[in-house]
C-alpha cells in the first residue's frame, strides 16, 4: 500500500456517488472476501444510492441488507474482518454511528494494538456527514475530530469524485479500520475520475487544490468545496489569492503539505463543517502553530458550523453553517483587508 | 421449545475426566495464585478471577473443537487455559511482559491466542456480542462448517448489544452459542435485582432461538449441553442460548472483598457444591485413589510455580516498541507526513516491526 502514486490514466466524468459505485463494484469484483453490510444497502439501493444496482450484481450475501441495528451489526463487521473477512458496513449518516460509537471506539480501534498486534480489523465504514437540508439537529452533523482523534483508526473524507472512488478503494485494501467520511451536498457533484482499477489515492495524503500565494486555506469534505469557491470569488472581488488544501485523510494527517503551504503563504484560515472547538480546525491550528510559528504573519484563523445544535428554520441554518460568507469574511480578516 | 437440562448420562472416559479434572485444578491454582501475585502487586489493573466457575469453564472448552472459534468477556483466565493457552502466556500477560499472550499490551482482560481460534477477552459489557456475531458470520462466509462459543456473564443480557446480537445471529442463521456464565451477580448486583426475567435462557424466546439452562457446576451436564448446542450451530446453523449457573467464590475482581451483596455463609454454602470436589469424588468412584489425585495437584501447583517463574523472566516491552501492532505494517509510510507540529514526542511513535516473543 506504500507510495503508490496516482497513474495517469483515462478518466470520465461522474457524479462523486458514482465514483463511490465504481470503487466498491471494483473492488467486490476483485476480492471475493469483500461485502457490503447496511441499513437498506439492498433492495433499496441504499439511502442515498451509493449502492444502486449492487445486490442485482453481487447478491444479498455480499449486499447484505441489515436490520436497524447499528451496534450489532458494526460490530459484526469487527468479528467478520478479525476472521480475515473485507466488510463495508455502510451507516446511513453518521449521526447514527454514535449508536455504535462503543463497536468504533473501544473496539475496532483497539484490535491492533490491545491484542499486541495478533489480530488485524480490516473494517470500512462508509457513512456520509454534513449539513443544509434542514435536517435540524439530530441530521445534520459531523463528528470528523471524535475519530480522527482515536488512534487505531483511519479516517479519510474525500472532497472530489476521483478522491471518492481512489480513498474508497485505499480504505478497502487497508489491513486497519478505516471511516471513510462521505458528504450529503456532494454526492451529487461531478468530476473526473480515473477508470483504472488500480488508480487510487493513497491514506495520509493530503492536495494542493489550488495554487495561492496570500493565505493557506485548510480543509476537508465539503470544506474544501466551499474554500474553492471563495478563492475564485475573492480573486475576482478582492484579488486575493488564496491557496487552498484539501487534507483528504484526516488520521494520519499530511502535516507536511499543510506546513509547506503556510510556509509559502505565511497565513492560515482552518475550516471545517463540523464545531470548532476541540475540532479537526482545533488540532490543525495547534499543529500550525508549532510548525510554522516563524512563518506566521497572522493568528491561524478558523471557521466551522456554529456551536449550536442546528435549527430548523432555513436563515438560521444557513447562517450556522460554514458558509461562503463566512469563509471570505474570515481569509479578508486574517489578511486585514475590508470586507 | 426450551427445556432445562439436567445432567444427562456421563458423555467423558474415565481418562478425560482425569485430563478435565487437571484443567479444573488448573485453573483454580491459577486464579488463586494471580491473586497472591496481585497484592503482591506484580500483577496490576482489573484482575476478575472465576474461582468456582471451573465445570462451566472447562466443560464447555471440551466441547468446542479445536477448530471452532471462542470469544469471552474480561473474567477469562480459565478460558484461555482450558483452550490450550500456556499458564506462561497467560502469566506473563498479567506481569505485563513481552512473552505475554497480548505481549504486554492487553493484560488479564484481553487475553487471546488466535492459533487456538480465541478473538479475545473483552473488557466493555456485552461489546463482544456483536464482535462474536461477526466471527460466526465470517465462518459462514468462508464456507466453514465450524462455530463460534461467546462467553458472557448475567448482568450482560440487559444490554442493548445483547438483544442486537441475539436478533442477527438467528435472523441470519449464523453458527454461534451464547454462553450466559450467571455466577449470580453482575458485580455487586444480583441477577434477580437486575433482571425483569432473572430465568435469562428465556430471552432467547424472543428471538426464536433456542435457549436452555444447565447447572455450571455440573461437568457433564455441561458437557452434554454444550457439546449438543455447538452441534446444532454447526450442522444446522442455529444459534443458541446456553445458560450456565454457577458461582464465583471471589469478589467481582480482586479489589473487592465480595461481601458488600452477599454473606459469608451464602459464599460457604456454595462452596458445599464445589465443581472440583464433585469431579474429584467422580474419578475416585472410578478407581482412582487419593494418592494420584494429590499428585495431579502437585503437578499443576508445579506448573503454575513456573509459570510465575516464566513471567517473572519475561522482559519488560521495550518501550521504543510502544505504539507497535496498533496499526498494521506499511502504515508508517501512511503516517510520515503527520509529523510536522506533532505534540511533544508524538513524532517518535512507529507502527512497524513484530512483536513476537
Amino acid at each position: 500500500m506504500s507510495a503508490v502514486a496516482e497513474r495517469e490514466t483515462a478518466t470520465e466524468v461522474m457524479t462523486y456517488r458514482e465514483a463511490l459505485r465504481l470503487a466498491l463494484r471494483e473492488e467486490l469484483a476483485r476480492d471475493e472476501r469483500v461485502f457490503v453490510m447496511g441499513e437498506e444497502v439492498g433492495l433499496f439501493e441504499g439511502s442515498y444510492k451509493v449502492t444502486a444496482g449492487l445486490m442485482e450484481e453481487f447478491g444479498p450475501d455480499r449486499i447484505r441488507d441489515t436490520p436497524i441495528s447499528e451496534e450489532g451489526f458494526v460490530g459484526a463487521g469487527v468479528g467478520a474482518a478479525m476472521l480475515g473477512e473485507r466488510p463495508i458496513v455502510e451507516i446511513m449518516t453518521i449521526n447514527f454511528l454514535l449508536v455504535a460509537m462503543d463497536q468504533v471506539i473501544n473496539h475496532a480501534a483497539k484490535v491492533g494494538a490491545m491484542f499486541g498486534g495478533e489480530v488485524r480489523c480490516p473494517l470500512v465504514i462508509r457513512t456520509p456527514n454534513g449539513a443544509g437540508n434542514q435536517l435540524t439537529a439530530q441530521h445534520s452533523q459531523s463528528f470528523d475530530g471524535w475519530f480522527a482523534g482515536t488512534p487505531g483508526l483511519k479516517v479519510v473524507a474525500p472532497a472530489t469524485p476521483a478522491d471518492a472512488k481512489g480513498l474508497l478503494k485505499s480504505a478497502i485494501r487497508d489491513d486497519d479500520p478505516v471511516l471513510v467520511i462521505e458528504n450529503l451536498p456532494i454526492y451529487k457533484q461531478k468530476g473526473e475520475v480515473p477508470l483504472d482499477p488500480e488508480h487510487h489515492t493513497p491514506i495520509g495524503r493530503a492536495r494542493v487544490a489550488r495554487r495561492g500565494s496570500d493565505i493557506t486555506v485548510i480543509a476537508h469534505s465539503y470544506a474544501t468545496v466551499r474554500s474553492l469557491q471563495v478563492a475564485e470569488r475573492l480573486a475576482e472581488e478582492h484579488d486575493v489569492s488564496v491557496e487552498v488544501v484539501d487534507l483528504r485523510s484526516l488520521r494520519p494527517l499530511d502535516m507536511e503539505t499543510v506546513a509547506a503551504s503556510v510556509t509559502g503563504t505565511n497565513r492560515a484560515l482552518c475550516v471545517e463543517e463540523g464545531w470548532p472547538s476541540y475540532g479537526v480546525t482545533a488540532e490543525l491550528a495547534a499543529r500550525i502553530q508549532k510548525a510554522c510559528f516563524d512563518d506566521l504573519d497572522a493568528p491561524v484563523e478558523r471557521v466551522g458550523m456554529a456551536e449550536v445544535p442546528l435549527p430548523y428554520a432555513k436563515g438560521l441554518e444557513h447562517a450556522a453553517m460554514p458558509n461562503e460568507d463566512r469563509i471570505a469574511a474570515a481569509i479578508l480578516a486574517t489578511l486585514g483587508l475590508a470586507a | 421449545m426450551a427445556v432445562a437440562t439436567t445432567a444427562g448420562e456421563p458423555h467423558v472416559s474415565t481418562e478425560v475426566r482425569r485430563d478435565l479434572y487437571e484443567l479444573m485444578v488448573l485453573s483454580r491454582v491459577f486464579e488463586t495464585e494471580a491473586e497472591r501475585q496481585y497484592k503482591a502487586a506484580r500483577i496490576g489493573g482489573y484482575c476478575h478471577l472465576s474461582s468456582g466457575q471451573e465445570a462451566t469453564t472447562v466443560g464447555t472448552m471440551h466441547a468446542l473443537q479445536p477448530d471452532d472459534v471462542l470469544v469471552t468477556g474480561y473474567r477469562c483466565h480459565g478460558f484461555a487455559l482450558a483452550r490450550g493457552v500456556s499458564p506462561e502466556a497467560v502469566m506473563a500477560e498479567l506481569f505485563g511482559r513481552s512473552d505475554g499472550c497480548a505481549h504486554g499490551r492487553g493484560g488479564s482482560m484481553h487475553l487471546l491466542d488466535v492459533g487456538r481460534g480465541y478473538y479475545g477477552g473483552w473488557g466493555i459489557v456485552a461489546g463482544q456480542l456483536p464482535v462474536a456475531t461477526g466471527l460466526a458470520l465470517g465462518l459462514v462466509r468462508q464456507g466453514r462448517s465450524q462455530a463460534v462459543l461467546c462467553e458472557l456473564g448475567d448482568g450482560a443480557v440487559n444490554m442493548g448489544a445483547w438483544h442486537e446480537s441475539l436478533n442477527l445471529a438467528a435472523l441470519w442463521h449464523l453458527p454461534i452459542v451464547f454462553l450466559i456464565v450467571n455466577n449470580e451477580y453482575g458485580m455487586g448486583t444480583s441477577v434477580g435485582r437486575a433482571s425483569a426475567e432473572p430465568e435469562l435462557w428465556r430471552r432467547a424466546s424472543a428471538h426464536r432461538m433456542h435457549g436452555e439452562r444447565v447447572d455450571g457446576d455440573d461437568l457433564d451436564a455441561v458437557i452434554e449441553a454444550s457439546d449438543r448446542l455447538l452441534r446444532v450451530a454447526r450442522e444446522e446453523r442455529r444459534p443458541a442460548v446456553l445458560e450456565a449457573v454457577t458461582y464465583r467464590y471471589r469478589g467481582h475482581s480482586v479489589a473487592d472483598a465480595g461481601l458488600a451483596y452477599r454473606t459469608r455463609d451464602e459464599i460457604a454454602e456454595r462452596q458445599q457444591l464445589d465443581p472440583i470436589v464433585r469431579v474429584r469424588r467422580q474419578l475416585r468412584d472410578r478407581g482412582f485413589d487419593e494418592e494420584q489425585l494429590d499428585a495431579i495437584d502437585r503437578d499443576v501447583d508445579e506448573r503454575v510455580e513456573a509459570a510465575v517463574a516464566f513471567a517473572d523472566a519475561s522482559p519488560e516491552p521495550p518501550v521504543e516498541r510502544l505504539a507497535a501492532g496498533m496499526y498494521a505494517p506499511g502504515s508508517d509510510d501512511q503516517f510520515a507526513r503527520m509529523r510536522p507540529g506533532s505534540p511533544f514526542g508524538e513524532e517518535a511513535l512507529t507502527f512497524d516491526g513484530g512483536l513476537g516473543a
